[in-house]
């Protein structure tokens, strides 16, 4: 039961994944990465990080996807309701990428990763807070500041110039 | 179905057709849109290790990190895309290749 209900997250994923990449209309890729970004949510649950799936669904769902939408609407002229677009190169583009893809594989392949034993935690919220209060406070610091100048320079940026 | 491989696999395949994306698109978001599967790619792989490598958890404050880089990112990229459709009137990003109008 669980195995079908993995397996189908792990389907959902990259099938709404390959539309977000080959679908004609954008407006249909940027739902198609609703799904993916749900998929992710899903397998991360299954990987017992339950506080990243939340983070997960408000940080991508409800901020970017909603920003990538956003740029959908506002770099489209409203009255063209089919924005569509073109890909290019598939062809070389799809062997190139078949290449790296193969290349990866044979490297998960033949990589002895490091393995050890692990039990299920009960929680996970309070030793990420405590992990980021002691172990990583100056990366933490740091990304409070990336986050305020990436504010700044999104005001200042899209501001109309005067 | 529960081993670390599964989910390299997965995420290298996710990883492949966000490269797909960036590599074929035209248009700015759609660029921008193969970036965010190639990050969850990136973050699917800490998130594995972290559990197979016996519940490491700095795995996962890697993981928040590189939500919380992804979501700045995203608001600069659009912020700087619409700057680029107001100068050009196109977000394809084959046409822009000025620096100036």
């Amino acid at each position: 039961m669980i195995d079908a209900v993995f397996w189908f997250i792990v389907l959902l994923t990259l099938g709404s994944a390959v539309t977000v990449v080959l679908h004609q209309k954008l407006l249909y890729s940027a739902i198609a990465l609703l799904f993916t970004l749900f998929g992710v949510a899903a397998l991360y649950i299954f990987l017992w990080a339950d506080f990243l799936a939340g983070v997960q669904v408000v940080i991508y769902v409800g901020g970017i996807l909603v920003l990538i939408i956003f740029g959908i609407m506002l770099t489209n002229r409203i009255s063209s309701v089919n924005i569509s677009h073109t890909s290019v190169q598939r062809g070389i583009g799809g062997l190139a990428v078949l290449g790296v893809l193969s290349i990866l594989g044979i490297m998960i392949l033949n990589t002895p990763w490091h393995q050890a034993d692990y039990v299920e935690p009960t929680q996970t919220t309070a030793s990420i807070g405590t992990l980021l209060m002691m172990d990583y406070l100056l990366p933490f610091e740091v990304t409070s500041l990336l986050l305020l100048a990436a504010l700044i320079g999104a005001v200042m940026l899209s501001r109309r110039g005067e | 179905m529960d081993s670390l491989n599964t989910y390299l696999f997965i995420a290298a395949i996710l990883f492949s057709l966000g490269l797909f994306g960036v590599i074929t698109r035209r248009n700015g978001v759609a660029v921008l849109m193969g970036i965010e599967l190639i990050l969850n790619s990136a973050n699917l792989n800490f998130l594995a290790f972290a559990k197979f490598g016996g519940m490491n958890m700095s795995g996962h404050i890697f993981a928040l990190f590189v939500i919380i880089m992804a979501a700045a990112e995203a608001a600069v990229a659009l912020a700087i895309i619409i700057n680029i459709f107001k100068n050009f009137h196109t977000i394809n990003v084959d046409d822009v290749q000025g620096l100036r109008q």
